[in-house]
């Protein structure tokens, strides 16, 4: 009836997993008996849930990625606690829980926190950016947030049912074969990441699709800000590099469930290709990561220099470099495999060719500060930090692609504290850069910016602590993943990497208190201009938060940093007060489909793991049937009536012009 | 297990690589730190003194410079990364005195079997070489794959059941250093530390003599109790029954190692890893 699934499966004896999972079972009961004494399921249901809004859908990409960094965050506070600790003795976790703990860090903080966190920036702001009213397929965006959530669901479920991968965040075979690991580890692992991974690929469809189809008048391409060109370099990365995910994820399924051998020590398996074909899918995911990133600094750097962006043209040659060099590194993941020199020595040239267009980037936000009047607001220390902190992972990464280099730095920690160096300094930096830049655009007040600060220090301080001391720790021939250890050189390196661990969590903790305090502070905080930070592109042209349509009026474009030209004109003709032609405006309705259809693969993906078949036919079944109601349904779209667009757009620019006069009198 | 101190000359090139590398790569990364602090700083908007060129956003001399500097530097890069990957290809030979040694290493669940083939003697987690010989070392695994790795004698390569990778390397100081696995390959993993031995040439043969005189002989029967998935707290030796037993496990003749046992259907996590411990 329940497949593999009985009362063994909870860990009554592992009071950790136990007291933790309890502790968020308790929180998120808090949360909905509170928000259902306060009557607000109607309004999240309604507003959010159901949501195809691609502002209300980006905000709980970011919202969920925010949540699982506090998950990943947790596990590596585990696992620094564990090494400080565990030298000459077993620590505090056995091996099969610490394995499981390593695991889940690099699973959550890839697939749970980075991804969601750039891909719902992305859907927050280039819309806004390319002057459109949504994404090209709003319910599928919906759909694709939700299996993202899914993904995400049945790794906390393994916390409490059973267990994780104890094979590390990649599973390689045959470690994560049937005979090497029996348990559901592997299969909460492939399941969460199959499901979550069709998430990831519809929302790369859409969001270049959106690129490519949608833009307003006069947006050509050489026009579009630079976050748009990295999204749409970052979302042709996923549509190439995803299905291979899935495809590799499934043919180790088809070993573990069907006894296939396309990974096996036995049956004419080959492991290799696995390694090959995970790392043809995991380098490009690097630059999925960091090329939004790199957009959201190209954001942020000119805005606060009072600029436009330094050698434009040339950035956009070098994001769409990246984005096709990226596929021709993989091997360089595993030179120690023993290809022979040429192979090993063209990949590590191919991989160093990335660091040019890479290192170009970074002079051209040189020289965007160069005669600029640069204003240390927290999105811009973040900035100044990235670029600081990137070069030095930059560095240890063309060291690691030296193959002769890599023989002795491969699997140590010198290359956990580069991977750390380049994803912490570029993804995470520009992840938080991005947040606190247009959290305004998404909610209509600041953030405080003296958390923000505070928070950035203690990040910033609190990184070097931690992952200067790994570097050594490589150095010394320290390996990772391991969970005890007897060598008295390593000691040291790894009290301090803990105490760095501290630090980097007073700043997490900083950064809580700072939406905490400007939730609290809101009115101060508040921005009527729509554009808080003087700034340059289109998403600053409408008000904070923008209307569900976006723009009253499609803007029409002329030029690179559309904003700020029209801000330009606004000034010179001060006459311009002619009122636009406002028209009706067709809306998708929202619509339930992508969180029933999540609510069927969450079923579906756990039954497949406990082997519940029966339950697998009937969530697989309940998913087909959402899709057809989908496909049959008779109204998509509503209408908002001319006048009610003139009203909001209206309020609008009074505010707007109001805000403009009180900054201009004193000047 | 410094990586700064190499004992044999394999290590000593791998270092002096690592070392010039970031030296060239020091030489436009420093000077662009300095920069980006500098130009952050000047630049700030309270500072009267610099100048505000709001439309300065290119311009095709600095494009050419911005691109040059990080090709010359791949360039230069480029090259020691090529001659380095054929100078110290770790199937290449390496010059030694005396005689070669031929050594079979076998990863298992989570111990390391040296075979001495030549010597027909074999060891478990540690490896006792003579000073300055080259060192011919076959590596595979038993079960899942792990990386042989001896930092300070330099390259490290992954071993693979059913393949063999191969590894030359020379000890070039006596005294014992240490290796260890660098691929995670179960609970065991970090236990899979072994003690390497580089002894004078004279005492290599007294050494091996010794260890041939073994009561414990190691054959297709008796390996099957190594290959049970444990830690091996002590550093068993062996008498070597037939010297192909290293192609025995790498033609799967002898099945690839089982892995955990399962008392539950789902406990296993708990449990089966507990028994193994």
């Amino acid at each position: 009836m329940l497949g593999k699934l009985d009362w063994s499966a909870i860990p009554i004896h592992e009071p950790i997993p136990l007291v933790a999972a309890g502790a968020v079972l308790v929180i998120v009961l808090a949360v909905l008996i509170w928000a259902g004494a306060k009557g607000y399921f109607p309004y999240i249901w309604h507003e959010w849930i159901t949501s195809v809004d691609h502002k209300r859908i980006g905000v709980m990409y970011v919202l969920l990625a925010m949540v699982m960094l506090l998950r990943g965050g947790i596990d590596a506070i585990m696992m620094r606690t564990q090494l400080a600790i565990a030298y000459h003795s077993p620590g505090i976790f056995p091996p099969e829980h610490y394995d499981q703990i390593f695991s889940a860090h690099g699973t959550i903080m890839i697939f749970f926190v980075g991804m969601p966190f750039v891909i719902g920036l992305m859907n927050l702001v280039v819309p806004l950016q390319l002057g459109v009213r949504d994404v090209a397929f709003p319910t599928l965006n919906s759909v694709g947030f939700w299996l993202t959530a899914t993904g995400a669901l049945l790794i906390n479920i393994s916390l409490v049912i059973g267990e994780f991968a104890r094979t590390g965040w990649l599973a390689f075979p045959p470690l994560s074969e049937l005979s090497y690991s029996p348990g559901v580890g592997v299969d909460y692992y492939a399941w969460s990441l199959e499901i979550s991974g069709v998430g990831t690929l519809v929302a790369g469809i859409n969001l270049v699709t959106t690129v490519l189809k949608l833009r307003t008048r006069g947006m050509t391409y050489l026009r579009m800000p630079m976050f748009c060109w990295t999204t749409l370099a970052s979302n042709l990365l996923i549509i190439a590099a995803f299905p291979i995910l899935t495809a590799t994820l499934a043919m180790l399924l088809l070993d573990r469930y069907l006894g296939f051998h396309f990974f096996t020590n036995e049956g004419g398996g080959n492991s290799m290709m696995f390694m090959n074909l995970i790392w043809a899918w995991g380098h490009p995911e690097v630059y999925i990561l960091a090329l939004p990133a790199f957009g959201i600094f190209s954001e942020v750097v000119p805005t606060f220099s009072g600029k436009p962006l330094f050698g434009y043209r040339s950035m956009v040659l070098a994001t769409m470099a990246i984005c096709v060099i990226s596929f021709m590194v993989w091997l360089h993941h595993f030179f120690t495999m023993g290809a022979g020199p040429d192979v090993n020595a063209v990949f590590g040239i191919a991989s160093m060719i990335i660091a040019v267009p890479t290192g170009v980037k970074i002079y051209n936000w040189l020289f965007t500060m160069y005669g600029g009047r640069v204003r240390f607001e927290t999105p811009m220390m973040w900035a100044v930090g990235f670029m600081v902190t990137f070069i030095i992972g930059g560095l240890t990464g063309v060291l690691v692609a030296v193959p002769p280099a890599d023989f002795l730095l491969h699997n140590s920690l010198f290359l956990v504290a580069h991977f750390h160096n380049v994803i912490i300094g570029a993804v995470l930096f520009g992840a938080f850069a991005g947040y606190t830049y247009w959290f305004p655009k998404a909610f209509g007040f600041r953030l405080h910016d003296g958390w923000g600060k505070a928070s950035f220090w203690f990040t910033f301080v609190g990184f070097y602590v931690t992952f200067i001391p790994l570097y050594a720790a490589g150095m010394l021939g320290m390996t990772r993943r391991m969970q005890h250890y007897d060598v008295a050189e390593w000691r040291p390196w790894m009290i301090a990497a803990g105490v760095g661990t501290i630090l980097m969590t007073i700043g997490v903790i900083c950064q809580i208190l700072q939406l905490a305090v400007s939730i609290r502070q809101r009115e101060e905080l508040r921005d009527t201009t729509g554009d808080p930070w003087d700034a340059r592109s289109l998403e600053w042209a409408t008000a904070s938060p923008p209307p569900v349509f976006n723009f009253a009026v499609m803007p029409n474009v002329a030029g690179e940093d559309a904003y700020w030209l029209i801000k330009e004109k606004a000034k010179r003709d001060t006459l311009e007060t002619r009122e636009p032609d406002y028209r009706d405006i067709e809306m998708p309705r929202n619509s339930p489909t992508g969180f029933v259809c999540a609510f069927f693969a969450s079923v579906t993906g756990f039954s497949l793991i406990w082997h519940i078949w029966w339950l697998v036919g009937l969530g697989l079944a309940g998913a087909f049937a959402t899709f057809v109601v989908f496909a049959w349904r008779d109204h998509d779209e509503y209408v908002i009536p001319a006048q009610e667009v003139a009203r909001i757009d209206r309020v609008n620019i009074a505010e707007r012009r109001a805000a403009m006069n009180m900054a201009e009198t004193p000047a | 297990m410094n990586l700064l101190d190499p004992q044999g000359p394999v290590a000593a090139a791998d270092k002096t690589i690592l070392i010039d590398s970031v030296a060239i790569m020091l030489a436009i990364v420093v000077p662009t730190i300095i920069a980006i602090l500098a130009f952050a700083y000047w630049f700030r908007q309270s500072n009267p003194r610099a100048q505000y060129r709001p439309d300065f956003a290119y311009s095709g001399r600095l494009e050419m410079v911005v691109w040059a500097i990080p090709t010359l530097t791949i360039i230069l890069l480029g090259g020691v990364a090529w001659i380095g990957s054929h100078q110290l290809d770790p199937a290449a030979q390496v010059p030694g005195t005396g005689s070669p040694v031929r050594i079979q290493a076998v990863s298992m669940d989570w111990k390391w079997l040296f075979i001495y083939p030549d010597q027909r003697i074999a060891t478990v987690n540690s490896l006792t070489v003579p000073v300055g010989a080259p060192l011919q070392i076959e590596l595979t695994s038993a079960s899942v794959w792990n990386v042989f790795f001896v930092p300070q004698l330099g390259s490290m390569i992954y071993t693979m059941n059913g393949m063999v990778t191969h590894l030359n390397l020379r000890a070039d100081n006596e005294g014992t250093i240490q290796g260890l696995s660098a691929h995670f390959s179960g609970d065991g993993f970090p236990d899979m530390m072994f003690d390497v031995h580089v002894v004078s040439p004279l005492e290599f043969p007294n050494w091996v003599a010794n260890t041939a005189k073994s009561s414990q002989v190691l054959n297709a029967d008796s390996i099957k109790k190594l290959m049970q998935q444990n830690i091996e707290p002590g550093k068993p030796t062996f008498r070597l029954e037939d010297p192909r037993l290293f192609e025995d496990i790498v033609s799967q003749r002898i099945a690839p190692q089982a892995g955990p046992k399962l008392t539950t259907n789902a406990a296993q996590s708990y449990l089966g890893a507990q028994d193994a411990r």
